[in-house]
Formats: C-alpha cells, structure tokens, sequence
C-alpha cells in the first residue's frame, strides 16, 4: 500500500515530474544526435570498407579499421571518460555535447559493422550480374544491392538504437542529469525516502521507450518486406 | 567463316590468384558468328577464361582485343565494352529486387540516358563556345532525338518482345523469386540480349537446373545461336556441344590443350587428355 502511495505522490508532485521529464530531455536528445552522428559515420566508414580496393583507399580503410576495432574492443564508460575528461576537458564546454559525440562515435563502429554485414549478405552474383551489363560499380550498388541490403540493415540498426538508449545511462558518471540519475536522486531526497519507487517509474519510462521503438521498427520492416511482394 | 571478321582477339592471356595459376598463356581468335564451346575437367579454369574476357576477373597478363582496344589493359573504361558483352551465369543472378521486366529494362535504359545525359552536356558546352566563335567557326550540336520517355518506353517495348519471344510476357510484373529455374535462366538470356551484345558468355548455363529445364533453355540458346550471335558457352552437355558448337576447345591446366570442329574433337580427338576425358564424361 505504502508503494502504491508513494507511486502516486511521485506522480502528483510538480517537482518530481519536472525532474523526470528533464533527465528525460537529456536522455532522449542524447540519444536523437548521437544516433545522427552515428549513421553518418557508420555509412561513411561502411562504404569506405566494402569499396574495391586501389591505393588511395587502402589508407582511408586502415583508418576505419582501426577506429572500428578501437571502438569495439573498449568499454564504453572510458570512451565517454576520454571524451569529458581528456578530449573536450574544456571548461564551460558543454557536457550534452560531449556525451552525445562520445555515444555518436560508439555507435557509427557498430552502425558501420551492420552495414557492412548487411551488404555483403547479398549475394555476389547480383553485383556480378549487375557489372557485366555494363553498370559502373556505384550504379549497381545503389540500384541493386543496397536496396537489398536495406532490409537485413534496419532490423540491426534497430537494435542498436534501442541498446543506444539504454547505454546512455552511464552519463550520470560524468556529472550528468539524464533519466536514471533523476531516479537516484529524487529517491534520495528526505521527501520521497524511497530508491524503489522512482526507480521503478524510470524503469516503466525506459520500458514504454524500447516498446515503442520496437513497434516502430517491426512497422518499418513489414513495410520493406511488402516491397517485393514475395 | 575465313572471310568474317575476327571481333575477339585473345593472346597469351594469364591469370593467377596470389600464387596459383589458373590460365596459362591461352590465344584464341572468335569470329563473328562462331559458336565456340569449351569443355574440359573441373578447376582446369574454364570459368576463370570466360570470366576474364569481359574482365569480371583481371587478366594477369596477356591481351583482349574487342572492337579494336585491348581490354585487358585496366585503364580502358571497361564498362562500355561490357555493354556488348553478354554473360550469362549458372546461378541466373535475376536482380531480386526488381520485376522481370524491370530485370530485362534495367541496363539498357541505364546505358541510354548516360549517352543523353552526356550529349546534352556536350550540347552546352557548344552552345557556350560559339559565342566566342566567328560564325564560320561555329560548331554544330549533336542531333538529340531521345527523350528520356522514349528510352524507357523503347526498353518497355523491347522487353515485352522478348518476353514474347519466349512465351513469358505474363511474368513481366512478378519477382524472380516466384519463377522456375529455367524461366529464371531463360529471363537471364534475353535480358543479356536487350542490350545487343555482340557476343554473349555462357558459363555453365543448365548445371544448376533440374533435368526437366534444362531442355527449354538450351532450346534457346540453340534459338540465339541460329540467329547469328557469337558465343562461347562452357558446358557439360556434350550432346548440345556437338550440334550447335562451331568449333570445340578442350581446356586442361589453363591451357586449351585441342580444339577443332565438334566431329574433329569428338570422335577424333588427337590428344591422349581428351581422349580420356571423353571417356569420362561420354
Ligand atoms: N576468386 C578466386 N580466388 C582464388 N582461386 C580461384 C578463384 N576463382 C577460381 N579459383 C581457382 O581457379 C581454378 C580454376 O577455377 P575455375 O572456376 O575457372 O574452373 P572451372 O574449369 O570453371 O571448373 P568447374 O568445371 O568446376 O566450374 C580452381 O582451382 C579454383 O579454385
Ligand atoms: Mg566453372
């Protein structure tokens, strides 16, 4: 009884909503531009892996190479340290900045992967095909494979949004205020008195998120499938 | 056929992958019309040639001459000589996302509003620098009578002839993923052929086909052949080879180790490899 109370009391008092709703702004713009960041960089470094070799290129696929394996092969809480406290360790530089260029980055490695798996999943013999007709290579690619690939890309891309949004919890490590520390702090606060309430809320509040974006998802998929009305 | 014209020219031509050497140093002549097929054992690189005479694979040394420019050369743009290049692959490889039609269409409208596209750039061009010529100097503009309408209406038309041609021209609007193997292959010919190749590669065309297809595309590849196209088909249907082929080769260890008319090769074949390899497969 005293939990369905307290639930209650925290829906009903301003300050707490306001709380909410501000960690939620943080988490939720966090996630929108590091999402951004990361398609553009996971497309460019996607394209720049798949390309056909020659010398100029060789240089620029080290580079993903490398960022991708970087990127991949360490935590991402000490890539968000890096980012507050080495790279931006600017003063009165903004920490939503820094957060959602630390997340951006995390996520163009992942994004550039799904990709990059998602075009090589179709088949050979239809660049092959393409190619032999005389299409160039960047004709084939975009009127034949990436439509293709699209369809096992965005399931993946998906994901990685929804796991996107659930990692930038960690940001409260460096002093931010997003949904899950405004959990810990209206919790300890002398009013409420209570970790599992707000907790428990802010978990609902995540839970509604990742429901619905996989709604969404699910949505756009059916819609490539009906596309080649199989 | 002595007095044709030779319209494929391939000398000392080699290709290696890292280390192994697929082809060895192989010369042919085609000339227009002829019908060449090419047998021989599995992995002796017959693929790997015919994959090499439109550059699917990079020669490792050697020439192609086709329409009097060495193709092998890796700074020729390769894409126009493919455009009358035809191939056809074991694996069909129809675009799976596109219709039947848009399969066939695809290419050649492609191809077409590239060229308008650069005549009318080349038209600009003109019509810039004759303000600063004298009106005697004045350069004509090319004559452009394609609108981008015609050619995709013109493809359109192309394509449901040729799916007429070969009783398909229901299955213009469905995927490739609703077809019969040999409709798929059948399909993968004739959309080689919308783009008027002046030769068309068959690598295996019936190998990934249940037997109850095959007879229907090699019906139609006999159909294209008495039409007067070149080809070279690599195939394992001696049967096919004997009545339609013009000239055979037998290919071992990237070489073509005999060659002559089917007779010749078939039921007196001089090297002791052919020998034996006809006895395998016969
Ligand atoms: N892309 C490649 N990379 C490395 N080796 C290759 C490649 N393509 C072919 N080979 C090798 O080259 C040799 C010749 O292959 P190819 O496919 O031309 O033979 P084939 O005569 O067509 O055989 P089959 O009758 O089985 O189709 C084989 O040993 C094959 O393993
Ligand atoms: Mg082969």
């Amino acid at each position: 009884m005293d939990f369905i109370s307290k639930v209650f009391e925290l829906f009903s008092t301003e300050k707490y909503m306001d709380m909410i709703f501000k960690g939620l702004g943080t988490t939720l713009s966090i996630t929108v531009v590091a999402t951004i960041i990361g398609l553009v960089l996971g497309v460019i470094v996607a394209f720049v892996s798949i390309a056909p070799k020659s010398k100029v290129m060789s240089v620029f696929k080290a580079i993903c190479k490398v960022y991708v394996t970087i990127i991949r092969g360490t935590p991402m809480a000490l890539q968000l340290f890096i980012m507050a406290y080495v790279v931006f360790a600017i003063r009165g530089f903004p920490k939503f900045l820094t957060a959602s260029i630390a997340f951006g980055i995390n996520s163009g490695a992942y994004v550039a992967e799904n990709i990059r798996a998602g075009i090589l999943s179709v088949d050979i013999g239809q660049t092959e095909a393409g190619r032999a007709l005389g299409l160039p290579y960047k004709a084939t690619m975009l009127k034949i494979v990436i439509p293709q690939a699209i369809k096992n890309v965005i399931p993946a891309i998906g994901n990685e949004l929804i796991a996107l949004i659930k990692e930038t919890s960690i940001v409260s490590m460096i002093g931010m205020y997003d949904l899950t520390n405004a959990s810990k702090i209206i919790g300890s606060g002398n009013n409420m008195a209570s970790y599992i309430v707000p907790m428990t809320v802010v978990a609902l509040f995540y839970l509604a998120i990742v429901y619905l974006l996989t709604f969404v998802i699910k949505i756009i998929e059916k819609k490539l499938r009906a596309s080649d009305r199989r | 056929m002595e007095n044709r014209e030779t319209i494929l020219s391939v000398r000392g031509l080699k290709k290696s992958f890292d280390k192994l050497e697929v082809l060895r140093g192989i010369d042919l002549d085609v000339k227009e019309g002829e019908k060449i097929a090419i047998i021989g054992p599995s992995g002796c690189g017959k693929s790997t040639f015919l994959r090499c005479l439109n550059c699917m694979e990079d020669p490792t040394g050697g020439s192609i001459i086709f329409d009097g420019v060495d193709i092998a050369d890796t700074k020729v743009d390769i894409n126009i000589h493919r455009e009358n290049i035809g191939m056809v692959f074991q694996q069909f490889n129809l675009f799976n996302n596109k219709t039947i039609i848009e399969n066939i269409m695809l290419a050649p409208v492609y191809v077409q509003l590239k060229k308008l596209k650069k005549s009318k750039a080349y038209n600009r061009r003109i019509k810039i620098s004759n303000l600063f010529r004298k009106a005697e100097d004045k350069k004509q503009p090319a004559i452009i009578t394609e609108t981008k309408k015609s050619i995709i209406k013109n493809a359109r038309e192309q394509a449901e002839r040729l799916l007429k041609q070969i009783g398909l021209e229901d299955k213009a609007n469905v995927y490739p993923s609703t077809l019969s193997g040999g409709q798929k292959q059948r399909i993968a010919i004739i959309r080689a052929l919308a783009m008027n190749p002046k030769v068309m590669l068959f690598d295996e065309p019936t190998s990934a086909l249940d037997p109850e297809m095959v007879g229907e595309v090699l019906n139609l590849i006999k159909a294209v052949a008495d039409e007067g196209m070149t080809m070279l088909i690599v195939t394992h249907e001696m049967g096919f080879a004997r009545e339609v082929a013009t000239r055979v080769l037998f290919m071992e260890e990237g070489k073509i180790a005999e060659e002559g008319t089917p007779t010749e090769l078939f039921d007196n074949p001089k090297n002791p490899r052919t020998v034996q390899f006809l006895k395998a497969v016969l």
